[in-house]
């Protein structure tokens, strides 16, 4: 018996092959410009933000008070350069923050000292939060409890972060006002609610690496009789290591950048130290209280802006960086 | 016919370390294997032969009762180990896998130094004695220790695959189990990898009881003392349900079989 196999009839193929040519290269041109723009904002920002943040470091108001120093004009590209380190030194040294003030003074620790402490606090809250709901979600729920509960958890990270702002300010504080002596605004409350909003980030993202961990390495541990609490103590977890840290520092980074929350409910007061307790000032914070303002553009004030922004986005570059070797320093890979 | 098979392998003499009755695997509603009636005694080597979902990796699972694991799988029927019912609720089944341990198909060795691949076990089990040693003889044990001696801290994933798989033979050893169950323990080696594996069976025989699952015909013959030949059948839902067709020993199987679907599967000549 004979089967008809498909006609070798060659005429019956007409493949449209200078169409097809055509469009796979218009294609790739369009995507290819998508691409270009994103990539193109990206550098455009970077550039403005250190043009303007040179600006700030090569201001007149450095380089009279360096002037007045050394008794003598500072003047051509040397005077520059000096002008920068007088202005780097200041800015890396001083111990207050007041550039609104008459004598102004520029500590940005004073800044970055609050907001390494609300990120702090709410790395505090959020690790052991996010942390334990993954291994509840990905080891001890069953599928169908996981089903429901991850999109919830996720919808957690919807939330406006205005709301919780008023929440920290409104809810939080007075709430801790009744155990602890804490201002109304402080730097507690919005730690605590700056982690319960990264939490659910933590959790999604570091569930999804425990549960990529391969059942066949589960199996090795549960056949060597160890208990569920042994294998994930011993053998999953480190297995997630390197997806559960990034998650976390994709999670510090958010934190830092983060606005409103911080802004609500941590203060408006430049002040250098790690009292949780009292109003501080953050870089976001400081931002947004200079941008709120009527300064005018190519004032210090206004290329402070620039200088805070560049301080933070270098603190997130380097964590990112981290975050990046670590990963592929860390990560396990399974065929 | 099956329960008369299965005797022919049990001699008096001899002590059991398992023994089955009327085992019935279910997955959900699914029957997956059925009617699995056999014992195995001590020191010697089993092997699980047949076509692919005929429930051999099935039942090896439970010796060892690695299809709790599983939620919907349920287990009937009975299994003793040394005569203690292994589904009896004092038989807590952490404290079994200790003592019969498992091999799996694709080497899984933990993301852990070599040294803590071996140390593990034994210390979630509250070993007290010399770890060094114990990792050292584990190793030696598994043919592996002089390809691994100097690079304990390295980490297990990154030897070859071979390797990996006698890493995990050691690491069943390090807990000094009497029973070694081995799911398909060579179908991700290579010809040279296969080989030491089975040199190695031969050499763990004198002091283990092993239960291998194996595709590989030439492989069960060379290595185990009885074989069992499982086969699937299709039943009207069109689930696949597993089932012992013949257990013996191993020479019985491959060269006079008692049932002609073991002659078809063994001599190539299965539909």
């Amino acid at each position: 018996m004979t089967v008809d196999l498909p006609s070798t009839n060659t005429d019956l193929w007409k493949p449209n092959r200078v169409l097809n040519r055509r469009i796979e290269t218009s294609v790739k041109v369009l995507f290819g410009a998508f691409a270009f723009v994103s990539v193109a904002t990206t550098i455009g920002i970077v550039f403005t933000l250190i043009f303007e943040t040179f600006e700030f470091f090569l201001d007149d108001f450095f380089r009279e008070k360096l002037a007045e120093q050394v008794g003598r004009p500072i003047e051509g590209l040397w005077g520059d350069i000096q002008t920068f380190l007088y202005s780097l030194r200041h800015f890396l040294t001083d111990t207050k923050w007041t550039p609104l003030f008459s004598s102004a003074q520029f500590g940005i620790f004073v800044l970055i000292s609050a907001t390494v402490m609300t990120s702090g606090i709410a790395v505090l809250v959020a690790l052991p939060l996010g942390l334990l709901s993954a291994i509840c979600l990905s080891e001890y729920a069953t599928l169908r409890t996981r089903s429901i509960l991850k999109p919830i958890l996720e919808i957690l990270a919807g939330v406006p972060t205005v709301v919780y702002g008023y929440f920290a300010l409104l809810f939080v504080t007075p709430l801790l006002q009744n155990f602890i002596p804490v201002q109304g605004f402080n730097a507690l409350s919005a730690g605590i609610v700056l982690g319960i909003m990264i939490t659910p980030m933590v959790a999604s993202l570091s569930e999804d690496a425990i549960f990529a961990v391969p059942r066949s390495l589960r199996d090795g541990a549960y056949a060597l009789g160890a208990t569920k609490r042994e294998t994930i103590i011993s053998v999953v977890l480190p297995a997630a290591l390197s997806g559960i840290v990034s998650s976390l520092i994709l999670a510090i980074s958010r934190a830092i950048g983060e606005t409103m929350i911080v802004t609500l409910a941590a203060g408006q007061n430049p002040r250098l130290g790690f009292n949780p307790t009292v109003p501080v000032m953050t870089m976001t914070a400081f931002i947004v209280q200079v941008s709120l303002g009527d300064t005018p553009a190519g004032s210090l004030a206004y290329k402070t802006i620039y200088a805070v922004g560049m301080t933070l986005f270098l603190i997130t570059l380097v964590l990112n960086i981290f975050s990046f070797w670590f990963v592929r320093r860390f990560r396990e890979k399974y065929e | 016919m099956v329960s008369q098979s299965s005797n022919n392998v049990a001699n008096a003499s001899s002590e059991l370390a398992l023994q089955t009755e009327n085992l019935k695997v279910f997955y959900g509603s699914n029957l997956a294997v059925r009617d699995v009636t056999l014992d195995i005694q001590k020191n010697r080597v089993v092997a699980f032969i047949g076509p692919s979902g005929c429930g051999k990796s099935t039942v090896l699972r439970c010796f060892n009762r690695m299809n709790d694991l599983i939620p919907s799988a349920r287990v009937e029927g009975k299994i003793t180990f040394h005569g203690t019912d292994l589904h009896a609720p004092s038989v807590d089944p952490v404290q079994l896998r200790r003592r019969i341990g498992m091999v799996f198909q694709k080497p899984n060795p933990f993301p852990k130094s070599i040294y803590e691949n071996i140390a593990f076990g034994a210390r979630i089990n509250g070993y007290t004695g010399d770890m060094d040693e114990l990792v050292e003889q584990s190793l030696r044990k598994a043919a592996i220790w002089d390809e691994v001696k100097d690079k304990l801290q390295e980490s297990g994933l990154a030897l070859s695959g071979g390797q990996q798989q006698r890493l995990c033979i050691a690491r069943a050893i390090a807990i000094a189990p009497e029973v070694i169950l081995m799911d398909e323990p060579c179908s991700a080696l290579d010809p040279i990898s296969t080989l030491r594996v089975e040199e190695l069976i031969h050499e763990l025989k004198q002091q283990y009881t092993i239960v291998i699952v194996t595709h590989n015909m030439q492989q069960a013959s060379r290595v185990s003392d009885c074989t069992a030949f499982y086969n699937a059948e299709a039943t009207e839902t069109g689930n696949k349900v597993g089932y012992l067709v013949e257990y013996d020993e191993t020479t019985t199987i491959f060269h006079n079989p008692a049932e002609k679907e073991t002659q078809d599967y063994v001599s190539g000549r299965f539909g």
